[in-house]
């Protein structure tokens, strides 16, 4: 998935962090205000930046042929990934396996965001097997003019490729051997390697594991977008409460990066009103404010997306009956009858059927138990 | 014609020209041989302007029916193309912009309703906020390829049409290359494309300003993706499709619209958590299928502006077919053209079915055969009945007292509807609101009870009254004092309607004026009641046993009949007043049921309008009760042998347990179609008759599978399993 991160463009980050440790994105092969630039815009995620970094080594050095990123949703992993991409502007290619159904057009988009999409409408047929794209990628690399830098190929929701043509994922995972070029396969996923493994003979590539944030980086991520009319410490403020109410069931950054947006105009509320600045926010963070929980209530025991959530809140006093599971559902008396009839039959099994079900349905057969007992 | 060739070939015959059929109009199809060729023009005429009519009618209320919700909708499809503007410095929706704007529009049940309400969605939605619409059917999208290319192919082609209108020719064949050029349809194609266009917009060009509606929008209009029946989409393509739109949605603004059936949970059942948070979903609840019925009704069945009416058996069908299968307003109004074209197709007199005037020069012009008809007429007969002797042989011989006659009773009747639905509608706002409904708690209910019978002679009406008189509770007579104001508002509508023929109409308006009159006074005082109250005679002290019991017996007396306020009296006598009202107008009008109704295509309509299994089973359980199949009555029980095959099979199949020997079974079969051809000669030409039965046999038992009676079974060899119980 996209990291949630990425998404917005983003206001410049507060110039003071209490945290914030000494630079560890280092290397010779770059410029060091590039690396200043990448690494702040990746908080919280500077270790495995730095380990890729290490991986990448400089521009012109071959690199390992194919990396394995995995990390539950919303962990950086495309994000940390293309930002170094870009602001190290390394020649690369990012594809979401999602969108190619089928494997022409992923070897399409990867071309083209590699060598420019004119030139590989040219030599690319329509339907293209796994060796056309390797010799396309050949040709096309030859008669390039760049230097011969690591081109890397960013392979987003891989796990989708165990469902296409079944030389795709080991084929990619050694491309480097197969094209004799310098360039890296990078693949990401929120499944483990270990459910890859296409059986023998298949490279293993070099797995990386992006952990969940802790509570305290997503205070710290989440505290980063301030609304530009208020404070940044109110704001602040705001998220620790956010993150008191929801960290107990929601981790997902992105989930709650949108519930920060949906509740905050209802925490301003109070000071909107306005009585007074600094007591006010002090006041507002004793215990959990109502709305709050109510909220809360509703992303729980619905399942119903913060979404929509934000859609019913808005609604609710219009009379919609809103997304209640108890929503009425108006059926025609047949089909009624028939929803009952499966409902109660699928109780019990086939042979009795006539027996419940039918008026006169003959005679009972005592049971040898019913019998033993009359005994 | 030769087909002599050395070698062997086929050959093809090109039909000639000459031997083509002439190809018949819809007029032609009317044509009925056998009944009255000669009206058959006036009367295709007749029910064609009928039913546009009716036709212009239904839309005009569905337009307005369907007015608010879809207003909303086209203001949320105009709110999202603002935000997306304003995405730059509004932080709270900066914050929301990875979403897609999604409209859930929960329809009903009612699928084949949706498609009119969806298609004059995308319409709205095309005129007023965004040239790019798109809607998507879950039959065409089985898969993530098919839904991209469906949804490429429908905005791109979108665009050519559009080109074409400003003429620009080498952006036209580009635009309609673009698609067949690329290797792969892909959303990033589409973006590019979007991009390219809105480039295009943005170069002002004089022409496109004026003209084109997306422009009073703004820069980017939105792309609204209409999926028609959510549910029936695949939940993974779904997904799929999804969150690659969403990794789209910072460049190309999309809008989604689900047309839901069901309730809008469906969503979290259909989209895990992890796709129904890219979305941000507005809930839309389109108006209630039981409710538009009660419009079209109101608005086709029961008013005096078209003069088809339907009989009570009719109607109970329709509804019925509604209430119990599929809840379809469209089926109904289908159904409704059915009777109609049914009507004017069968029956002669149906000239006569058309406004007041018309229909009273073509009562003149009556032919001899009509006029015959009219004779034949149940009802028609039964006013003759109720003539003097002489009056009889007239109308019986005379053509021209017959139109004379008729022509008075048409005139009467148009009065009576006049009045008839305004009656109708006092009593059902009197009575609908009574505990238990006994008149029903909808106006067709009590509609249709007036159009079989006498309503005052059922007990359901007694009831009614009986509870209308009864006292009750404060609270609710307070509330039934207005609901009688409104009632006589209704009356008054009736009188004005009413021209003044009737001397009793005077009456009417007097006793409306002292009605009026009373109330308002009868209002001020249902407060005052208790005071009104005579002061009791005080017991006295001292006295006897029998003056003691005198005494309490009148004050008895006096409770029951101080009880009496004056507001009572009032509705007593109001509901007094509404009983004769009653029984003046809703009584069941001669010439009615013969001249204005469909009754005899109730039940071809009911065969045509269901294909349910309920009716198969009827059919093989009763094919005597097909219409037209009079010739396969039989006793009861027993297996008539002229049935169809599939028929006897079934009948003979209810006759065995849960598995069914294939061989007896043919047997059995085998003997009651030796019957049905009456000469008992199995024994001598069994070869080729045998050959030909077995064949049918296993056709019909072919059919009965796939209907869903018998499946085969690998217990026994040569055996199928009954899926049904009961029977024989």
């Amino acid at each position: 998935p996209v990291p949630s991160v990425s998404s917005p463009p983003r206001a410049p980050l507060p110039p003071v962090c209490p945290c914030r440790m000494p630079a560890q994105l280092q290397h010779p092969g770059y410029p060091a205000g590039r690396l200043q630039a990448a690494e702040e815009a990746v908080p919280c995620r500077e270790a495995q930046a730095a380990a890729l970094l290490a991986l990448f080594g400089e521009p012109e050095h071959y690199s390992y042929p194919s990396l394995f990123l995995y990390g539950h949703r919303a962990t950086g992993k495309s994000h940390v990934t293309l930002t170094l991409l870009r602001e190290l502007q390394l020649p690369h290619a990012a594809v979401s396996c999602v969108e190619c159904f089928s494997a022409g057009l992923l070897f399409e988009q990867v071309l083209g965001s590699l060598f420019g999409h004119e030139a590989v409408s040219q030599s690319l047929a329509r339907y293209s097997s796994f060796s056309d794209f390797v010799r396309v990628f050949q040709q096309l690399s030859a008669r390039s003019s760049l230097p011969r830098h690591t081109r890397y190929i960013v392979l987003d929701r891989a796990e989708l490729l165990r469902d296409m043509d079944a030389n795709l994922l080991p084929g990619f995972l050694r491309l480097q051997e197969l094209v004799e070029d310098n360039v890296t396969v990078i693949l990401l996923s929120e499944i483990v390697w270990e459910k890859f493994r296409p059986g023998t003979g298949c490279f293993e590539p070099l797995v990386l594991h992006f952990p969940d944030y802790s509570k305290a980086e997503l205070q710290l991520i989440l505290s980063q977008d301030p609304s530009p009319a208020y404070s940044p410490e109110l704001y602040g403020t705001y998220i620790n409460i956010l993150l008191g109410v929801f960290f107990t069931v929601c981790r997902d950054l992105r989930e709650l990066r949108h519930l920060a947006a949906l509740n905050f105009p209802k925490f301003c509320e109070p000071l909107e009103k306005g009585e007074g600045n600094g007591s006010v926010s002090l006041s507002l963070s004793k215990g959990n404010p109502p709305h709050l929980v109510h909220s809360l209530s509703f992303s729980v025991t619905l399942r119903v997306s913060s979404a929509s959530c934000l859609s019913l809140s808005g609604h609710l006093s219009v009379s919609s009956p809103g997304l209640s599971a108890h929503a009425h559902v108006e059926l025609p008396c047949h089909s009624k009858f028939l929803l009952i009839a499966a409902y109660l039959a699928s109780y019990n099994p086939a042979r009795t059927d006539r027996r419940f079900f039918l008026k006169h349905h003959g005679r009972i057969k005592k049971t040898n138990f019913l019998k033993k007992h009359e005994k | 014609m030769a087909t002599s060739s050395v070698s062997k070939g086929c050959f093809v015959f090109k039909p000639s020209s000459k031997k083509r059929r002439r190809t018949l109009s819809i007029e032609d199809y009317f044509q009925n041989d056998n009944i009255d060729p000669e009206t058959s023009t006036l009367r295709f005429q007749t029910c064609q302007s009928l039913w546009e009519q009716m036709k212009t009618e239904v839309e005009v209320f569905q337009e307005e029916l369907n007015k608010k919700i879809l207003d909303r909708l086209l203001e949320f499809a105009r709110k999202t193309t603002a935000t997306s503007r304003s995405t730059a410095d509004d932080w709270a929706s900066r914050m929301r912009s990875s979403e897609i704007p999604t409209a859930a529009l929960v329809l009903g049940v009612n699928v084949p309703d949706h498609d009119v309400t969806l298609r004059r969605l995308s319409e709205l939605l095309q005129q007023s906020a965004t040239p790019f619409v798109v809607s998507l059917q879950s039959k065409e999208c089985s898969a993530l390829k098919q839904m991209v290319q469906k949804v490429l192919l429908q905005l791109m082609g979108c665009t050519v049409s559009l080109d074409e209108e400003e003429e620009e020719q080498p952006a036209l064949s580009e635009a309609a290359d673009l698609p067949r050029k690329r290797a792969h349809c892909s959303l990033a194609t589409l973006c590019d494309w979007y991009q390219a266009v809105q480039k295009k917009a943005a170069v002002p060009s004089p022409c496109k300003s004026r003209g084109s509606p997306g422009d009073g929008v703004g820069q980017s209009p939105p792309v609204v993706v209409i999926f028609k029946d959510f549910e029936g989409f695949n939940p993974r393509v779904l997904q799929d499709f999804i969150i690659i739109c969403s990794q789209y949605i910072q460049k190309l603004p999309l809008t989604f619209v689900f047309g839901i059936a069901t309730s809008p949970i469906t969503i979290h059942h259909v989209l895990p958590h992890s796709v129904s948070s890219l979305l941000c979903i507005e809930l839309f609840q389109s108006v209630p299928c039981t409710e538009h019925l009660a419009m079209v009704i109101d608005k086709l069945v029961l008013t005096t502006q078209f003069p088809l009416k339907l009989s009570g058996k009719v109607l109970r069908v329709l509804i019925g077919i509604f209430l119990y299968h599929d809840f379809s307003v469209r089926n109904f109004i289908k159904g409704l053209q059915l009777a109609l074209l049914e009507h004017f197709y069968n029956s002669p007199l149906s000239v006569l079915c058309c406004k007041k005037r018309e229909a009273l020069s073509r009562a003149q012009q009556l032919s001899h055969e009509n006029c015959e008809g009219v004779r034949r007429l149940p009802s028609f007969m039964r006013y003759i009945e109720n003539q003097e002797p002489q009056e009889q042989i007239e109308l019986l011989t005379n053509d021209q007292h017959l139109k004379d006659v008729c022509q008075r009773l048409l005139r009467d009747l148009h009065t009576y509807h006049k009045q008839y639905y305004p009656v109708l509608r006092c009593l059902h706002t009197l009575t609908a609101t009574l505990p238990k409904h006994p008149l029903g708690k909808q106006i067709r209910e009590l509609h249709v009870t007036c159009l079989e019978r006498n309503v005052w002679e059922c007990e359901e009406y007694a009831s009614a009254l009986q509870l209308l008189r009864t006292p009750v509770p404060k609270m609710v007579l307070e509330g039934r004092v207005k609901r009688l104001l409104i009632k006589r508002c209704w009356v008054v509508i009736m009188v004005l309607l009413t021209p003044a023929t009737d001397h009793s109409c005077f009456s009417v308006q007097e006793t409306l004026a002292v009605f009026h009159r009373e109330d308002r006074s009868a209002e001020g005082e249902c407060t005052e009641e208790g005071e009104d109250a005579s002061p009791r005679p005080r017991l006295q002290k001292k006295t006897d046993l029998f003056h003691l019991q005198k005494t309490l017996l009148e004050m008895k007396e006096s409770r029951r009949t101080k009880k009496l306020s004056r507001f009572e009296v009032l509705r007593n006598e109001a509901l007094d007043f509404i009983e004769t009202l009653v029984k003046y107008v809703l009584f069941k009008f001669a010439l009615q049921t013969s001249v204005h109704c469909c009754d005899d295509s109730a039940e071809r309509l009911f065969f045509a309008n269901l294909a349910s299994s309920c009716l198969s089973l009827k059919f093989l359980c009763y094919p005597l009760n097909l219409p037209k199949n009079d010739a396969l009555k039989s006793e009861e029980g027993a297996i008539s042998n002229a049935a169809p095959d599939i028929c006897i099979v079934y009948k003979l199949h209810l006759e065995c347990g849960r598995l069914i020997n294939l061989y007896d079974w043919l047997e059995a079969y085998r003997t009651v179609v030796a019957a049905a051809e009456g000469k008992d000669r199995d024994g001598t030409e069994a070869g080729t008759f045998d050959e030909e039965k077995h064949a049918r046999f296993i056709r019909a038992v072919s059919e009965l599978e796939f209907l869903g009676f018998v499946k085969n079974t690998k217990q026994k060899t040569d055996h199928v399993a009954r899926l049904t119980w009961g029977g024989c």
